[in-house]
């Protein structure tokens, strides 16, 4: 294969027209790279979601960092205490916009069965959150519906901004 | 049917009460251990005693907030010991009053007990004299009160605004 002469061009090259937003919009939703902010046993079902049989590679997001600068998901999936409080401020500040967050399980989400002195009741009192999976832990299906559910946000919202 | 493990502790117990003269207030059998209750002022003197007589582990420090039990003074501290060689564990139990809540440290006898002592003077509140470095070792550092102490409200999270450098931790370790 290749393109070889004219004759080649002109049967197969085509051009697509579409807006530079959409386009942009069209690669943040395709090249998610998460940041697993993983504190607990949510952490351990969410390796689940990179093998072979959930395979998170089919939506773009096999790329998983574990640097907040090369990011632009973030999953807190696990228990975040008082004490981690500040640091998963810190790490989300040093992701680059575009950002998005998934809070995974009950701990994330609203303390858990964890309602006592050290445990904070949801990660939205710290950071923002975009979608909340419940579940103790979620299955790998609802992180990628909730991944599904991150890329239909970026379709609603103006490219690069939140 | 053989001795049980605490009944082959008495010979030693007998031991201790006789070096080291009114240090056990009371001896007691519970779930297959042996408790001893130990005078306060002899504490440091029966857990050396007991180092130097093959007690070479020391499993845990815990401490028992009596408030809503009852009995003489409001905390228990009590000190798990185990010994490798002969398979033997021992509890020792020492009340301390609330006005004077503190312990001598039994960090320069067992390594192990730095972050023992640490743990029970960030839930309780027990000062242990001579320790290195009592720090709190699980709550952060703005955090008020202690814990499990049966007077704290269980379900009052306190905000923590900053992280801490741990290179201080590391050097005192």
């Amino acid at each position: 294969m290749g393109i070889e002469g004219k004759e080649t061009l002109k049967n197969e090259a085509g051009i697509v027209t579409t807006r530079l937003e959409e386009l942009i919009k069209w690669g943040h939703k395709y090249s998610l790279w998460p940041l697993p902010f993983g504190t607990a046993c949510c952490a351990i079902e969410f390796m689940a979601l990179a093998s072979s049989v959930f395979d998170i590679a089919r939506f773009g997001s096999e790329f998983i960092r574990f640097s907040p600068r090369q990011s632009d998901l973030m999953i807190v999936a696990g228990t975040i205490n008082y004490k981690m409080g500040p640091v998963l401020k810190r790490i989300y500040d040093q992701m680059c916009e575009p950002k998005w967050v998934i809070s995974m399980g009950a701990c994330a989400c609203s303390g858990g069965f964890y309602d006592n002195y050290a445990t904070i009741q949801g990660i939205s009192q710290v950071i923002p959150v975009d979608v909340f999976i419940p579940g103790c832990p979620p299955r790998p299906e609802a992180i990628l519906a909730a991944i599904m559910k991150i890329q239909q946000q970026i379709d609603r919202e103006r490219a690069g901004r939140k | 049917m053989s001795k049980t493990e605490a009944e082959k502790l008495t010979p030693l117990v007998e031991k201790i009460k006789g070096s080291i003269e009114g240090a056990v207030i009371e001896m007691d059998t519970s779930l297959g251990d042996m408790a001893l209750t130990i005078e306060r002022e002899k504490i440091r003197a029966v857990l050396a005693f007991l180092k130097e007589k093959g007690f070479n582990l020391l499993l845990d420090i815990g401490c028992v907030d009596r408030l809503n039990l009852g009995g003489k003074e409001r905390f228990e501290v009590v000190y798990i010991l185990y010994s490798i060689s002969s398979d033997q564990r021992l509890r020792l139990k020492v009340l301390v009053p609330e006005s004077d809540l503190a312990l001598p440290t039994a960090t320069d006898l067992w390594k192990a007990a730095n972050w023992a002592e640490r743990e029970a003077f960030d839930m309780f509140g027990v000062q242990f004299t001579g320790h290195p470095h009592l720090k709190r070792i699980l709550c952060h550092h703005e955090f008020g009160g202690h814990a499990l102490r049966k007077d704290y409200p269980i379900m009052k999270g306190q905000w923590c605004s900053d992280t801490q450098d741990m290179r201080e931790d590391l050097e005192k370790e």
